[in-house]
Parts: structure tokens; sequence; C-alpha cells
């Protein structure tokens, strides 16, 4: 029975490094392929927690295996009484002591970088020209879906945050009505966007997304937030700084118009959906419903469904069906196929990436 | 016991049970209770691992998860893993110190009936069809803003729950100081005992603020309050501290006791002195101690800064400093011993990797800025599972059988407690280890489904079956229950051969009155010393034999908690019902009655005599009980 345990054990480490050497996960979204500065210091504390951990496993376990083996009663006799002893004090001050140098080893860079990750105050630094001299993104996250503005740039977007890489990006994060969590695993920890206060911290964003598996890094809702929580996706563009520049400004010229892809579409969203949805990326945020200015560049609709006419649809009919508990009524009773196609159409021509 | 009861017909025995206030009857009823709860809640588990067995799947809706995730939580923590060892702590702990009952049996039986029935009162949600969703930690900004009365069941159900716990805590408290018998000193309590103390104890300062958060949610539910209401000056990060400076110590409360019944079958099975006794004493109570210091580390992402994030990082770390202290300790114990792998011993060694494993998980998320990546995330999940089950659970489950015999007389057969063993050892690490990784892959906790193509669809498949594998354990343990009971071969007073402490001295299971005269006891491990030096009956009297003062059974308690559980469906439907108020008031009354008779009617008890007393021990000793 016990060998059998044994041989269990050792199966089990060996599992365990295996999955440990090929388990990295996916680019995209894993913690363990850091594509960012705060996830490099992250993971940097991870292998050093993660080392001193294994090594408290391997002397417990050690210490286990061999008293398992050697004090067994099958060996010792059924009648063997052993010495009752009562302890030992310089044992005992071993495994006081070395615990605590192990943790101290631990607690230097825990704070290190507890300060360094929460220092926010460049945040508000500008230039000579008063203009700010860091990107700031305004994150507000509503039931199911994400806003994103830039307030010195003047534009707003939703579902897709878009920022330049190699520079430190900050945020505001809160939350517009029950509280979320901002997570984009593969870049850094998550903040939690809660309803009374304002969150601020910082990522960077080492890598380009084009090269991802879908171009996007994935960003995920950490906090329970209602039946949908768990389909409250939002994905992340990672754009050289010029790229972003141009993207930044096409957003802009959406003021004086977007790209229409079907007219009839046009008629359509103006009178079923601009209560809502705006389709000019200028401005501010604070909308009903997700902007829609870049909707065509998307990876997703809804945040997680194929972006494909098909799945548009199929939101469009029946939000709830998809997503429940979000706030978009459906629209399966008031739209004719003829009206969504052309809806569709015009929805997925939306875009500011030439 | 139940002999007796038996020939009396089922409405008698029920009655028997009902008002009971023998602490060995309520300690079988919390297990009954707990059990039942256990099993609803392991229910739960398994059709929340069965809608993650595979990517975008509907066997459940996104509402129903959400229900299924809260009661699981709040079940497995509230309902099982705190009265199963609550149901331990009544029956053993006041054997342990050589007493005849707890300090209030009256309020024993008072703290049972209200959690039993605040535990019922949470799950009726389900025939309500109106549950619980915000999470076991129902932090309030969703809390509040969750339709239907899921959140009323769960603020009134706890409370109810919770005040029983919190009149369980203040009377083991008081047994301890007061009802140790002569020479059992502070130095010479079981390990056991300590940690009923310190958990009590923790307890007693724990659950006020779990009170006072769930009546304001209470309030800003069903009375208009805004406690937690941002828009009218509430504040929810509030809530969320409550019911962490709650949360943080009710994990150590739930470890500390299976700390203790660890300490117990090492000791037991090694045939050896716990190795550091003092030292392990110390520790518990520091654990109890730093329990309180921490509870911001539940909530590193919430904003505070971060010079609040480093000093509860900090002090989170020094938790695993005396925490090593004990697991080396133990293996100390064992160290030099004459271990002999019984059933209880074999949890006893599998909770030593288990624990260790989770212990050191809390310590990397200790680690502020690497939790702002793990916590929330599947890896959380996986460390809180590795120290409730790998640590609470499996001393439930180690207790059970060690206990077994003392309770009802007979011994839970050994070879299929090992096959419960292997199953669900297995199982609990086919299902939870995996899910580290789960975490570090960027899965968040509390997700209903999730998409295909982000690589997670294997280590949900493992973890699934895992979870069956820890449902035929626990399926193999009620059957071994139930073969158990059917064959009924009795046992002596010390079925394990080497029990140290006085519960193994007195017979299985030990009449109502426990001891016919209180034991004297003369060091650590008393029972264990008198045998070593010749006194097979391990027990030294510290009186002659004479007339045991007894307490009368009582149903009032009972009524209390039936008063209350009455007064809780008024305040949840005094708002749109014109047959609230009146309810609310009804069943309030009706509690203020009940606690009227308690106080108005003199209740002096009765005596044992001397004879009786006399005829038991000769009947035991023609009984040829060793």
């Amino acid at each position: 029975m016990m060998k059998g345990l044994k041989k269990w054990r050792l199966f089990s480490l060996l599992a365990v490094l295996t999955v440990f050497l090929a388990g990295c996960g996916q680019e995209e979204l894993s913690t363990l392929l850091p594509a960012g500065q705060v996830g490099k210091d992250q993971f940097k504390l991870l292998m050093l927690a993660s080392g001193i951990m294994l090594f408290v496993i391997l002397v417990v376990v050690a210490i286990y295996v061999v008293a398992l083996i050697r004090f067994r009663r099958s060996k010792l006799g059924e009648d063997f009484i052993p010495e009752q002893v009562e302890g030992s004090h310089k044992l005992e001050l071993v495994w006081t002591i070395i615990p605590i140098i192990l943790i101290i080893i631990l607690a230097v860079p825990t704070v290190y970088y507890t300060y360094k990750l929460g220092d926010v105050k460049a945040m508000e630094e500008v230039t000579d020209d008063g203009k700010a001299k860091h990107l700031v993104v305004d994150v507000t996250a509503k039931l199911y879906w994400w806003e994103f503005e830039y307030p010195d740039l003047g534009i707003v977007t939703a579902q897709e945050l878009v920022v330049p890489t190699k520079e430190k990006i900050y945020f505001n994060l809160k939350a517009a009505d029950v509280k979320h969590s901002f997570w984009i695993p593969a870049i850094g920890g998550k903040m939690d966007t809660n309803v009374e206060n304002l969150n601020k911290f910082y990522l960077t964003f080492d890598k380009e997304s084009e090269g991802l598996k879908d171009g996007v890094f994935y960003g995920k809702c950490a906090e329970l937030c209602g039946p949908s929580h768990s389909l409250m996706d939002f994905k992340v563009k990672t754009l050289p700084r010029d790229e972003f520049n141009a993207w930044a400004k096409n957003m802009k010229a959406t003021e004086d118009g977007n790209s229409v892809a079907n007219a009839a579409g046009e008629e359509v969203f103006k009178q079923s959906c601009i209560g809502c949805h705006a389709t000019s990326g200028a401005g501010e945020g604070g909308s009903q419903g997700p902007n829609l200015a870049s909707f065509g560049d998307r990876n997703r609709v809804a945040g997680f469904l194929k972006h494909n006419e098909e799945d548009l649809k199929k939101w469009i009919k029946n939000p709830q069906k998809v997503k429940p508990g979000n706030t978009m009524p459906s629209f399966e009773n008031q739209l004719s196929e003829q009206e969504l196609d052309d809806l569709t159409e015009y929805l997925l021509g939306l875009s500011v990436e030439q | 016991m139940s002999s007796v009861a038996q020939k009396r017909g089922f409405g008698a025995a029920l009655w028997d049970w009902m008002t009971t206030v023998d602490h060995k009857k309520i300690g079988i009823l919390y297990l009954i209770g707990g059990g039942f709860f256990f099993v609803v809640g392991g229910i739960e588990a398994m059709i929340i691992r069965l809608q993650l067995l595979k990517p975008n799947n509907d066997l459940v809706s996104a509402g129903l998860f959400n229900d299924l995730i809260t009661m699981h939580g709040t079940t497995m923590i509230f309902l099982a893993a705190m009265p199963i060892l609550f149901g331990f702590m009544n029956y053993i702990m006041p054997l342990q110190i050589g007493a005849r009952d707890v300090a209030f049996p009256f309020i024993n039986s008072l703290g049972f009936w209200m959690f039993f029935l605040g535990g019922v009162f949470l799950n009726v949600s389900w025939f309500f069809g109106q549950v619980p969703d915000a999470g076991w930690t129902s932090y309030a900004s969703l809390s509040l803003a969750s339709t239907g009365h899921g959140i009323d069941f769960y603020a009134i159900g706890l409370q109810i729950a919770g005040g029983g716990t919190l009149m369980g805590g203040i009377n083991f408290l008081v047994t301890i100081i007061n009802m140790r018998a002569p020479g059992m000193t502070y130095m010479r309590m079981p390990l056991f005992t300590w940690t009923t103390f310190v958990a009590s104890a923790m307890i007693l300062f724990a659950f006020p603020p779990l009170t006072v958060g769930l009546f304001f949610l209470t309030f800003d539910r069903m009375f208009d309050a805004n406690f937690f209401d941002h828009q009218m000056g509430g504040n929810t990060i509030i809530w969320e501290h409550i019911f962490w400076i709650f949360g943080h110590p009710e994990v150590y409360i739930l470890i500390l006791p299976a700390f203790g019944i660890f300490s117990e079958i090492f000791s037991i099975f090694s045939r050896k002195r716990l190795f550091g006794y003092p030292a392990m004493v110390f520790a518990t109570v520091l654990i109890g101690f730093l329990g309180f210091m921490v509870w911001a580390h539940h909530m590193f992402t919430v904003g505070l800064g971060p010079t609040a994030n480093a000093i509860f990082a900090v002090a989170t770390m020094a938790i695993a400093v005396p925490t090593g202290v004990k697991i080396f300790n133990w293996l100390l114990t064992i160290w030099g011993g004459s271990i002999s792998v019984t059933t209880p011993m074999l949890y006893a060694l599998g909770f030593i990797p288990s624990f260790v494993m989770g212990g050191v998980t809390g310590v990397m998320q200790g680690a502020a800025p690497l939790d702002y990546q793990l916590h929330d995330s599947y890896f959380i999940v996986a460390h809180f599972h590795y120290v409730i089950v790998g640590g609470v659970v499996l001393a439930i489950l180690a207790g059970v059988h060690l206990y077994w015999p003392k309770m009802f007389g007979t011994m839970l057969s050994e070879t299929l407690g090992k096959i419960t063993f292997v199953f669900f050892f297995v199982g609990f690490h086919c299902t939870f280890l995996i899910q580290h990784w789960l975490g570090f892959w960027g899965m968040p906790r509390r997700v209903w489904t999730y998409m295909d193509g982000q690589g997670w669809n294997t280590a949900n498949l493992i973890s699934s079956i895992g979870a069956l594998l820890m449902a035929i354990g626990v399926i193999v343990m009620v059957i071994n229950i139930i073969m158990t009971t059917v064959k009924n071969v009795r046992v002596g007073n010390d079925p394990w051969g080497d029990g140290r402490t006085l519960e193994w001295a007195i017979p299985s299971p030990p009449p109502f009155y426990n001891f016919t005269q209180t034991p004297l006891v003369r060091g650590l491990d008393t029972v264990w010393i008198e045998k070593q030096e010749g006194n097979a009956t391990g027990l030294t009297f510290a009186e002659p034999v004479t007339d045991i003062h007894m307490p009368h059974g009582s149903i009032i308690p009972f009524f209390m908690s039936v008063g209350l559980f009455i007064a809780g469906f008024g305040a949840m439907f005094h708002q749109e019902t014109s047959w609230g108020l009146p309810l609310l008031i009804f069943g309030l009354a009706w509690t203020f009655v009940a606690m009227a008779m308690r106080s108005l009617k003199d209740d002096l008890g009765y005596h044992v005599t001397k004879e009786e007393i006399q005829r038991d021990i000769t009947n035991a000793s023609k009984g040829g009980q060793n």
C-alpha cells in the first residue's frame, strides 16, 4: 500500500516537472510568458518565490520519506516503545530561524516591487507646453464591456484597447455599475475597478501584438460581476508609437464621418442603435453602449464571439441569450432580415485602419 | 445510547435528540448536520466541475452557475467544515480535559439548532429559485445589485448560523478555562484541546465583525439603509474589509482544530510524545494572533496603496514561520517513533505534503506584486482548496476514522478506509494541482464557461476527472459507515491500542456522565503515563464515587431557533407583502417568549446516584473491557 503511494509520489513529481517545463501556456494570455515590464517583474518574483518554496517542499519531503522508511512499526516490532522525546531547543531554533531568513529573502524584493509597481506619480507630469507627458487611458468597466478613453487625445473606444509599445501607459480604472477587475495576464497583474474611487496603475507593453495568434493580447475581467462575468473579455492591440499616432489620428477623424460600407445599414443604425452607440471615435466616454467607431477592426463581437456576420447577427438578434444580464435590448422582432444584413455589413465596415 | 432510545420508539428517540443537552449527542448532531451539508456542497462542486469539463459547455446556465459557486463556498465553509469540526470539539474536548460536559449545556444545544436552522434557511433558497449568487464573499456592489431574494437568504441564513457558532465558541472557551480536571494545567492540555481553545478565542473576535457586516447588508437590502451604496455616500470597500476581518481568521478557525486532530494522530500512531509541545502551543497561539493581522492580503488589488500592501504582505509571510514550526515538529514526532499506518495515520501522512504545498502557495500570494497576477485566478482556487481540502477536510476524514470507535463503539473498516483515502487523495491532487497552472495561463476564477483555443481544455478535463475520484472516495466512506453500523462489532476503551489522552481510558461510547469519578491528571498524555507505570486502566481518580449532578434536556433551544427562522422570512418579505412585518414580529416574539420561559422556569437538574454509578463500574469490569 505505502509502496504504491511512494511510487505514485515519484510519478507525480515527474508529472509536475513535465507540466512545469512544457506548460507555459499561450503567448497572448499567459502570465508565464510576460510581454511587458510589469509582468516580467512579477514573473521574476514568481521564480524567486517558487524556488524558495520548492526548496522548502524538498526539505520537508526528504525528512518525511526518511522517517517513513526508518520508523515503521512493521520494522521495529510490535512491542517497541520509542523514547518519549520532549523536544529540542536547538532544532526548533533552526527551523524558526531558517524560515525567517527565507522569508526575508522574499520580503525584500516584494516590498521593492510593491513600491515600484505602485508608483504613479509620473501620471501628472506635463511637458513645457502643458500636455501630458505620458499616455493616460481611462478605463471604465460596465456590465460586461470595457470603455477606453484617451482624455489627452480626445478619443474613445471600447472592447479593444489600443496602445503604443515600449513606454509606460498609465491607467485610471473605474467601474460604472458593479465592481470589476482589469487584467491583461500576459502584460501584468490586475487591478480592481471600484465603484467609488479611481484606481491608478501603469503597464508597459514590450511586444507588438501583430505576430500573436489573433493579433491581440487577451484581457479578462477578474472579479465576479454577475452572470456574464466569464464573457467579459477584451482584447489589446499594441502598435509601434508611429502606428499608434496614425491610429489615434484616424480615430479623431471619425468625428467628420466614418467609412460607410452600406448606406441602408447606416439608416438602420441611425434609427435603432445610435441612442446608445456612437460611431465617432472622437469625444468622451460615458456612453450607454460601446463606441463602434472602429468596430470593423476588432477581433471579436461582444468581446468573445467570432468576428463575422453570422455571430454579429446572432448577437444583435438576442443579446441576452448570448451574454445574459447585459443591458442591450433584443432586436429579433424589430429588424427584418434585410435590415439585419444591411446593418451587419455597415457595422463590419466601420474601420479606421485601412 | 441508541439501543436505549430505540426501545422507546422513534418518536421518543427523536424527542430525546431534539431536547438533548449532552455534549456527546450534540457533537453527533453537529456531525450529522455538517455531514449532510458536506454532501450538498459536494454535489454542487460536482456540477461545477461537470460544467467546466469542456469549453463552451452549457450544462447549467450562467446564472445557475453563480448560484452553485456561491452556495458551494458558503455551504462548505459555514455549514460543513465548521460544524463537523464543532462536532469533534463538542464530543472530544470535554473528554480530553476530564469534564462531564461543556460549561453551558443549554447554550450548546441552542448553538447547534441555530446553526442547523440557519443552514436550512440558506438552502431553502433553492426551493424559492432565488439563490445567493454573489460568491461566498458577497462583495457589496454585486450583492446590492443582485435581484431576487438570493442575497437575503445569504445574509439572514448566515446571521442565524453565525450566532450559533459564536455561542459555541464562547461555550468552549468557558469550558476549557473553568472545567479542566485537577492537575490538567494549561501546559498539560492535549493539543486538540489547545487548538479548540485558540479557535474559540478567534471565533469570539472574528464573528462579531461578520454579524455587523451581515446586519449592514440586511439593512441595505431589506430596510433601505445605505451602508454600502456609494451613490448615497456608502462605501463598498468597507464590506470587503469587514468581510475579510472576519474571513481571514475564519480560515484559521478551520485549520487550527485540524492541526489539533493531526497532532493527536501523529502522537498516537507513532507511540511518541508530541515533539516540542510548548513550541506547538506557542505556534498555535501565534497563528491565532497573526491571523487577525493579515486580512488585507485578500485585497491587494483593491488599490489600498503600496504602503498598506507592503505591510500586509510582510505580515502574511510571517505566518509561514509558526506554521513551519508545526510542520517540522510533526515530522520530528514521527521521527524516531514507531509508525503504524492506520487509516487516520494515512490521512495525517497525506496531509503533510498536501498542506505544505498549500502553505507555500499562500506565501507566494502573500508577495503582493505577484498576487496582482495570481489574485482571483485559478491559482487562488488551487491554493485555498489545497489548504482547506488538504488540511481541513483530510483532518475531518481522519477524525471520523479516529474517533468513530469512541463515539459509536465500533470500528470503521480499515480496508475501506484506506480505499477511501486513495481515491480521495489522488482525486484531490488531480483536481487541484493542475489548477495552479490554469491560473498561470490566465484563467480567472468563478467563470461559468471558457472559450475554446485558450489552452485550458485539457487541464480542466483533468481537474474534472479528479473531482469524480474524490466523489468515489466519499461514496466508499458512506458505504463503510453503513456496513460498520450494520455489523456493529463492539470495541473496548482504547481500540487503537495506543491512546494517550483521557478519552481513551473510558468506555466507547462513554456513559452519559463521561467519568465515573473526576480523573487526576499527572502530566501531558496522562493515560500513557499511567499505563507506562503499570496502571492498566490509565486513570487515577481525584475523588471517590459520589452523586453526579446532571442537567435536564430541554426543547427550548430548538424553539428559540425556530422563532429566528420564522422572523427571517418575515424580514425578507416585509417590503413586498402585508404579512411580512407581522411574521417578523411574531418570530421575534416567539423567540423572546422561549427565552423568558428559560429564565423563569427553575431547572435545577438531577443527580445520578452513587449506587447507579457503582453498578455501572461493576458492569463494566464484568464486561471484560480493558
